[in-house]
């Protein structure tokens, strides 16, 4: 029986690492979504609102130019508003122009700093906080409140989202890894060619659940290590924590994969229900963002999730150190 | 008795059709079994419901006078119609892999040079041709030096040299007292190796035995070749029967002086006649009414 489970396991193992292409997806598709948010998420660029900027055009025309802007430039409120980051500042001649794109959200909010005037869209939350930032400005109102620093490390989004993304890579790769092989192992009839061997099916189950945790553990193995060297994100837990906690969810997704994968032969039905269950997953399980604040019923769902516990504990062993028993509960939901 | 596997009123319905509509036969130990009928006369899915992937409506069968266990699949080798390889592996890999899942095993070398993979040993399973993966997968049946041995169509889109030499395999494995299960397409194939011969058609067996019997029996008779063009009416006057061929027509007459004499008061001209004994091909064609191969 381990013999037979061995022969399998040897030629799964053989089959993935020759599939080039599979292979170096699943090793690329990590590195580059993490390199594209640290790029996107680079403080200085991000912005998150943009205000359009009136230049009257008609004045121009007729005063100096630089007379405009010295007398913008007094206006202290507006000055301070400026200075605002993640706020971008786009200038438009046209009043009509400005207010057309102003009504198709395209920015938040307009100003004429010399009419002293502002639109915004009375139905967008954004304009609402932007407007908030621009009254915010007024500087001869008393500050009630001292900003404190948050106590402790503070984590950059980036590696807060790398354990999301090992758990990522770990659901897909575990999902479609299984479900997808069994299915066109099925189809195109090697299943059936091993069903006429003295070979049982928990033996192959097994095989295939062994090698793809195999594969997993060497590709997640070599994402971490590389992540690690290449942006120096760290692992404030223990190494051997977070080996369970993926172990255990990857055992979890394989699970699924095989469920889908279940009597069921066409490529197409699988690839959708994969999806189905992948996408959710991936939106759902905070590996982007945090579900903080999202309506209850989402949060309950997102509870169900495997992905949810396995990148819920890999984020607390790597971010916050945490121990295995501190993280009994998602193991617990895991297995 | 020396029986290997026996067949008691196996049928198998799917929604449309009746694939096998009441089959019963046994094989005896080393006997190469020939398994003939026109496509989708329910070959296929007769042997498949022996080798226990495809479970039957209703019906009995036996291995070696008990219902198949762990033994059958130990002992038995099976060729698909049609499967993939695995993909990625090699040729060789793909052989190993097969024969490390028996207990019993054949001998690699011999294996290798029995069905002359030699050559493409280190092949990638998806770069060989199809010839090539015919015998690949007849080494893989082979795997587990199988008692009894399960061919679906093992020579269909061969040359005619690999043809010949997928039959010197199956007398070779026939020379060990193995059993031979083989469907296929093509009369001679069945009358060069099979002992015994079973044609299907729409799910029965409609006529069993060795190929000389058989012929003997049921198609004693001459065939008549000409190459004229010749109208129904005339044909239909001949005692026999007849099918038309891409330049001419075959005819089948009872008595063979009654037809020639006819066609001579015709005056149809018989300078490029061709009379040639009756073959399984005639056989075949008398008992399923339908041109093989057409
Ligand atoms: N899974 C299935 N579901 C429904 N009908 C099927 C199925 N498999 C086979 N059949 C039908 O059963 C009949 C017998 O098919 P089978 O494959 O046994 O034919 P065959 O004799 O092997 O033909 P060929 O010479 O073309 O290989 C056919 O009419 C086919 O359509
Ligand atoms: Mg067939």
């Amino acid at each position: 029986m381990i013999r037979r489970i061995w022969t399998l396991f040897k030629a799964r193992n053989m089959e993935f690492f020759r599939d080039r292409a599979a292979y170096g997806w699943n090793l690329l598709f990590p590195f580059m979504i993490i390199i594209g948010f640290s790029v996107m998420f680079n403080e200085d660029q991000q912005t998150m609102y943009k205000v359009g900027v009136i230049i009257d055009s008609n004045t121009v025309k007729t005063h100096d130019s630089e007379n405009i802007l010295v007398s913008v430039l007094e206006d202290i409120q507006y000055r301070n508003f400026r200075k605002t980051k993640y706020i971008e500042f786009i200038e438009f001649n046209v009043f009509n122009h400005a207010l057309d794109k102003l009504k198709h959200h395209r920015i938040d909010l307009l100003i004429n700093p010399r009419s002293k005037h502002y639109w915004i869209s009375q139905t967008s939350p954004k304009g609402y906080i932007v407007e908030k930032l621009l009254k915010a400005g007024v500087e001869n109102r008393k500050f009630l409140y001292n900003q404190k620093k948050i106590s402790g490390r503070e984590i950059p989004y980036s590696e807060w989202l790398f354990p999301g993304i090992l758990g990522m890579n770990i659901m897909f790769s575990a999902l479609y890894g299984v479900g997808y092989t069994v299915v066109r192992y099925r189809k195109n009839g090697v299943l059936k060619r091993f069903s006429v061997t003295p070979l049982k099916p928990y033996e192959f189950l097994a095989a295939q659940i062994i090698s793809r945790i195999y594969l997993l553990f060497i590709t997640t193995l070599i994402v971490f290590l590389g992540c690690t060297l290449i942006f120096g994100f760290k692992c404030h837990g223990s190494y051997l924590s977070l080996l369970v906690v993926f172990f255990l969810g990857g055992f979890s997704m394989v699970s699924v994969g095989l469920v889908v994968a279940a009597r069921n032969s066409s490529e197409e039905f699988a690839n959708g229900v994969l999806n189905l269950i992948s996408w959710p997953m991936m939106f759902l399980s905070e590996v982007w963002f945090s579900l903080e604040g999202a309506k209850p019923w989402v949060k309950t769902f997102s509870a169900f999730l495997p992905l949810t516990h396995l990148v819920d504990g890999a984020r607390r062993i790597m971010n916050d150190g945490a121990t295995l028993f501190e993280i009994k509960y998602q193991l617990l939901m895991l297995a | 008795m020396n029986t290997v596997l026996e067949v008691k009123n196996l049928t198998k319905f799917y929604p449309e059709v009746k694939a096998i509509n009441g089959v019963s036969f046994s094989i005896e130990k080393g006997i190469c079994f020939g398994l003939l009928g026109p496509n989708g006369a329910g070959k296929t899915t007769t042997i498949e419901v022996i080798e226990g992937i495809v479970p039957p409506t209703s019906g009995e069968i036996l291995y070696r006078g008990k219902s198949r266990g762990a033994r059958f699949r130990e002992e038995v080798g099976i060729q698909f119609q049609n499967t993939e390889l695995p993909a990625f592996l090699s040729v060789k890999e793909t052989l190993e892999t097969f024969r490390s899942l028996y207990g019993r095993k054949s001998d690699m070398d011999e294996l290798i040079e029995i069905c002359y993979l030699q050559e493409i040993l280190n092949h990638d399973n998806r770069k060989i041709s199809g010839g090539q993966k015919q015998r690949l997968l007849l080494a893989m049946a082979l795997a587990n030096d199988p008692e009894l041995i399960f061919l679906d169509e093992p020579t269909t889109g061969l040359d005619p040299q690999s043809r010949r030499h997928l039959w010197d395999i199956v007398r070779n494995i026939k020379a060990r007292e193995k059993t031979v299960v083989l469907t296929t397409h093509y009369m001679e194939e069945a009358q060069i190796l099979c002992d015994i011969i079973a044609i299907m058609d729409y799910g029965k067996i409609i006529a069993a035995g060795p190929p000389e019997k058989l012929l003997e029996e049921q198609c004693s008779g001459t065939a008549v070749i000409l190459h004229e063009h010749i109208d129904e009416k005339t044909l239909n006057s001949i005692q026999g029967n007849w099918v038309r061929m891409k330049d001419g027509v075959e005819i089948y007459p009872e008595n063979l002086n009654d037809c020639i004499k006819t066609l001579m008061n015709l005056g149809i001209n018989l300078s490029k006649m061709t009379v040639r004994p009756q073959n399984l091909e005639d056989l075949f064609l008398k008992l399923t009414g339908k041109r093989l191969r057409a």
